[in-house]
């Protein structure tokens, strides 16, 4: 069975994201990750551009299949993660971990309200 | 018929076999208003003899026989017997897009090859296995520029093919990426730079120039990419005379290589079948339209080809794609290939010599519009082209092609193509041709 | 080592490139008659390259030898059934290929005299006029050079034609079982891309269509035959419908083979289409193509079409380039003519007969279904017409997808069919015969499947490890596109 961190917060396109003061760290849950298997690209947005709630941010791509990325939260975007260019595969190895993909400075910090816990996510997924 | 490879007998076991009792039963669920009442006004089938017939008359109907000094984007030369014979194989001929990497080695070996030479033939780090045409690969160019820029403008030389650019017109307008055109210097027919300059701002995604120009004559590309570039633009330089690659200095300055690869032992055939292609850096791989083969390992760690980087395609991506493309062109990218491997490192630099010592023969003594320098092609004022093409058709030889309809300006001129095909016998009456007419001129204007 | 490994027939082949040697060659020119040039003198030093790092050096016998090798190396329909759905893999005629060949038409430019084409126009002539027959439109070009620039440039048409009335629209309706070139092709031309749903039989669902009309609406893009092979039931009616709308008909002809001499886009209410040459009229694929994507329509999209259109007067052809209200050109000159040559060769073999090759293909895709539906899932039971759509949904309960199916296929000596398109079947095992099989090929793939069926229930990893015949084996797709090398290099 997975691990979903508890201090993560999650979105039903499976995206996470840790809130650590004004600054959230986002990135593809490992359901996302087996979903999709082998990951061999990653499209991120440039530092500085903004990304809104529930807006596509970026995408990954296996082989044959590309996914959006949606934002779940809103804000502007102070951080890529670039070592995800050259190692995508980090994206199944440790989608929870390593493979953050961007860092936000939240604009809305109340918007995660409105997404899963892990426990919620969890069911979701089981559902 | 003969294409059709049951019998009767075949045929009623199978409809038994389905249920059915005639073919008819087959479309008998089709609702009736769309079945179509009469046969179709076609006439009755025929046999290859007679189909042979049909298209040697029409061939006949041509210009065989007829020497030619047509260029323009199409070219006459040499067509190394092999490329017909190697495109003839039926496991190239009659194979599909190499999806099944494993039972399409052939195939992915040989666009990597191509791929591979593309590369060493203009400086660039990536190629993809073809576009239709040097026409089509120009939009693709500008819409990839378009995409790495996140800019809205291009700005096109008019030394750009007409046609090219007619194409790049109607192919962007919708796509919010105006076509903005720029001059050639009257003298030297090089891109005006001072013109670029003018019309240079940060909302240009690419500057799209072609050299050999359509008048022959070979543009600075290193000028114009530092210019591109100082506004972050990108250059695009396109190429309809593969030929000229293998003797003038490879665009590397430039962002983005589109071409044409006819002169690469495919045949004129009256305007296509022919084979595009894009280049460009490693770093815009991403962005690029068109089918990429890759070389990897299979399960026992040999080396094996297959198409890679999909995802941008429209399979995939639908209404995301980079593009629509589809189809591209390889069994004539087959024949491309080939000629490369025929003529070779050797082959090519000796092709070159000669087109460029025939185009340089047939110019001297005539009256060149233009300073610039120029590989096979070039432009020569005469008066009247009309007058001269139908006077050279009494002597069997095409002449060159009238710019009017292009360039006002250019009216009384035309452009002339040298290969290593031109003879010097026809050379020489097409010159002699000239000059009477120029004579003739000359005492019509004094009366 | 040795490095003759494997049978003549497939034996090894290193690259061109691992081939060369400095000094070999494969050419020889005439000698120049006029004389040389020095590129410096001619071209400034700056203009001139040096060699072509890299470039080939082989000779003549080891180049016909290096494509000869590779060329066994691929599976081709000359060696078997090519099953593959939607992509009409029939046999193509040789007969086509010498014709392409006569030499005033491969030689023809396409700025030489009017006078000296003659020819090359008629040609052109006669195979729009024939296109126009079978599709039941009033006037094609042919300057597209494949279906999906065929697409491209039907919506272009689609959109001077509303452009002209005042307002161009925003969206096209696209059916969710579409090629991804429709979605993609509408996007090209500005539109706003909305999906319509299929109901359970696989056929437009007409209460969701209608409610989706509306003055913002341009089109639609609709393929007939679906790409589930069934024909749409309800054309006439949705046609109509759009043109009460103010909107226009747009079909995607590539399914084609199955109504050629049966039923007539044109009179069901189409006003712009394209034609895929290189699959209804049997030109070859050439492992990509070329292709070629004519457009036909209906009189009231003529005056948009691409410049130059062919008019004959008095008995000669001659080009038109005065058309104010055309979209311009797509292409450079006038297409592929030489596959124009080619698809006009095929229509002239079968005449007016053509009807009796599209009733093959669906004998044909018929047959295969009754002889495989006992062993995989049928999920739309509508009578087939060119191709039919199966899913793996039996086989996948063992771990075994349509991907393992289609790769053990190639043990059998067939190439696999169209694997997980239509994206609305899970699964999905797309299979078009076309009419070029005869019955005993035919049965060896029923049996095929069969025995693959039988696999995937006692022996899966037999099928999950396919194939097992191929000189190489299944092929690391995942490195290839995460650490892409596209082009050989000297230290590689």
């Amino acid at each position: 069975m997975s691990n979903y961190p508890a201090s993560f917060r999650y979105t039903k396109e499976h995206e996470w994201v840790l809130v650590e003061g004004d600054t959230g760290t986002v990135g593809i849950t490992d359901h996302a990750q087996s979903e999709l298997g082998d990951i061999v690209y990653v499209d991120l947005p440039q530092v500085g551009s903004t990304m809104a709630q529930g807006e596509t941010f970026g995408s990954v791509e296996s082989v044959k299949a590309v996914s959006d990325l949606y934002a779940p939260v809103s804000g502007d975007v102070t951080a890529i993660n670039d070592a995800l260019a050259k190692a995508p595969e980090k994206l199944n190895s440790d989608p929870h971990g390593e493979a953050w993909l961007v860092k936000v400075k939240l604009t809305h910090p109340d918007e995660i309200q409105h997404l899963l816990s892990a426990e919620e996510y969890q069911s979701y997924i089981e559902g | 018929m003969r294409y059709l490879p049951k019998s009767d007998s075949e045929r009623l076991e199978m409809l038994k076999a389905c249920g059915l009792s005639s073919l008819d039963d087959l479309v008998a669920h089709l609702p009736p208003e769309v079945l179509q009442k009469q046969a179709l006004e076609l006439p009755p089938g025929q046999s290859e003899y007679e189909i042979m017939d049909y298209f040697r008359a029409r061939g006949e109907r041509m210009a065989d026989g007829y020497a030619s000094f047509l260029g323009g984007g199409v070219y006459r030369h040499f067509r190394p017997v092999l490329a017909d014979v190697v495109v003839s194989r039926s496991e190239f001929l009659t194979s599909y897009t190499p999806y099944q990497a494993e039972i399409s080695q052939g195939t992915l070996m040989t666009i990597f090859e191509f791929q591979t030479m593309i590369c060493q033939l203009t400086g660039m780090e990536v190629a993809n296995a073809s576009m239709y045409d040097g026409s089509t690969a120009v939009p693709e160019a500008a819409l990839m520029a378009a995409r790495i820029t996140r800019r809205e403008r291009i700005l096109v030389a008019r030394g750009v093919h007409p046609e090219y650019r007619d194409v790049l017109k109607s192919s962007v307008k919708y796509q919010d990426l105006p076509v903005v055109e720029f001059g050639f210097d009257p003298e030297s027919g090089e891109i005006d730079l001072a013109d670029l300059a003018s019309k240079l701002d940060d909302t240009v995604a690419a500057v799209i120039i072609q050299s050999p120009n359509y008048f022959g004559v070979v543009e600075n590309t290193k000028a114009a990419a530092a210019l591109a570039h100082q506004h972050g633009a990108l250059l695009v330089s396109v190429f309809t005379e593969a030929v000229s690659l293998g003797l003038l200095t490879p665009p590397a300055e430039a962002d983005i290589v589109a071409g044409e690869l006819q002169s690469f032992a495919i045949s004129p055939s009256y305007g296509g079948p022919f084979a595009g292609v894009i280049a460009t850096k490693m770093a815009h791989i991403r962005q690029m339209p068109g089918r990429i083969v890759g070389q990897t390992t299979d399960l026992n760690g040999n080396r094996a080809f297959c198409l890679t980087l999909s995802t941008r395609e429209q399979h995939i991506r639908r209404e995301k794609a980079t593009s629509n493309i589809c189809t591209n062109q390889a069994l004539i990218a087959l024949m491309a290939t080939v000629f490369m491997a025929v003529y070779g490192k050797q082959g090519l630099r000796e092709l070159t010599s000669q087109n460029l010592a025939k185009a340089h023969y047939l110019a001297e003594g005539l009256d060149r519009r233009f300073s610039g320098p120029f590989f096979n092609e070039f432009v020569v004022r005469c008066g009247s082209p009309e007058a001269l093409n139908t006077a050279l058709l009494g002597e069997k030889i095409i002449g060159g092609i009238p710019l009017g309809r292009y360039y006002p300006e250019l009216a009384d001129c035309m452009l002339l193509c040298a290969t290593e095909m031109s003879r010097r016998d026809e050379m020489d009456t097409l010159k002699r041709a000239c000059a009477s007419q120029s004579e003739g001129m000359l005492a019509n204007s004094r009366v | 080592m040795v490095s003759k490994v494997t049978s003549h027939l497939s034996q090894n082949e290193p690259l061109l490139f691992e081939r060369s040697s400095p000094g070999k060659k494969g050419y020889q020119l005439p000698s120049l008659d006029v004389p040389a040039v020095d590129p410096v003198s001619a071209l400034g030093a700056e203009n001139v390259r040096g060699e072509v790092a890299g470039f080939p050096e082989v000779s003549e016998v080891e180049t016909i030898r290096h494509f000869t090798r590779l060329s066994t190396w691929n599976y081709a329909i000359d060696l078997g059934l090519y099953p593959l759905g939607s992509c009409t893999m029939k046999y193509n005629p040789r007969v086509n290929e010498a014709a392409a060949r006569v030499d005033g038409l491969a030689w023809g430019h396409p700025y030489q005299p009017e006078s000296l084409a003659q020819g090359a126009m008629e040609i052109m002539a006669v195979l729009e006029r024939y296109l126009a027959e079978i599709t039941g439109m009033d006037a094609v070009t042919l300057q597209p050079a494949a279906g999906a620039h065929g697409e491209f440039t039907g919506i272009l048409l689609m959109r001077a034609c509303l452009e002209a009335r005042g307002d161009a629209r925003a969206s096209i309706l696209v059916p969710d079982s579409s090629h991804g070139t429709n979605p993609a092709t509408a996007r090209m031309c500005g539109y706003e891309v909305v999906n319509v749903k299929s109901t359970s039989r696989g056929l437009v669902d007409m209460e969701h269509f209608r409610g989706l009309l509306n003055p913002s609406v341009a089109g639609i893009m609709i393929t007939n035959p679906n790409t589930l092979g069934l024909f749409e039931e309800n054309i006439t009616e949705i046609t109509r419908l759009l043109h009460e709308n103010g909107s226009l008909v747009y079909m995607d002809g590539a399914n084609m083979n199955a109504l050629a001499g049966i039923s007539r886009p044109g009179d069901f209410g189409v006003d712009v289409m394209h034609l895929n040459l290189h699959k209804t009229f049997s030109t070859p694929h050439g492992g990509g193509g070329p292709g070629a994507g004519p457009v036909a329509v209906k009189r009231l999209l003529e005056p948009y079409l691409p410049a130059p259109r062919i008019v004959q007067e008095d008995g000669t052809y001659r080009y038109n380039y005065d058309l104010p209200e055309s979209i311009g050109k797509v292409r450079a000159f006038y297409g592929n003519f030489g596959v124009f040559v080619r698809a006009l060769a095929y229509i002239l073999a079968h005449g007016s007969g053509l009807r009796n090759a599209t009733l093959d293909a669906l004998l044909n895709a018929n047959y295969l279904r009754a002889g495989i539906e006992a062993h995989y899932t049928l999920p739309y039971q509508d009578r087939s017409l060119h191709e039919v759509v199966f899913s793996d949904s039996i086989q996948a309960k063992n771990g075994v997808k349509t991907g393992d199916i289609a790769k053990r296929l190639i043990d059998y000596g067939f190439h696999p069919y169209t694997t997980s398109f239509p994206l609305i079947v899970p699964g999905a095992m797309m299979i078009e015969p076309t009419e070029t099989e005869g019955k005993q090929e035919l049965d060896f793939f029923i049996e095929a499947m069969a025995s693959i069926a039988r696999e995937a229930r006692e022996n899966p990893e037999l099928v999950l490890n396919a194939p097992h015949s191929t000189r190489v084996r299944r092929v690391d797709e995942v490195t290839a596109a995460r650490k892409p090398i596209v082009r050989w290099e000297a230290s590689s």
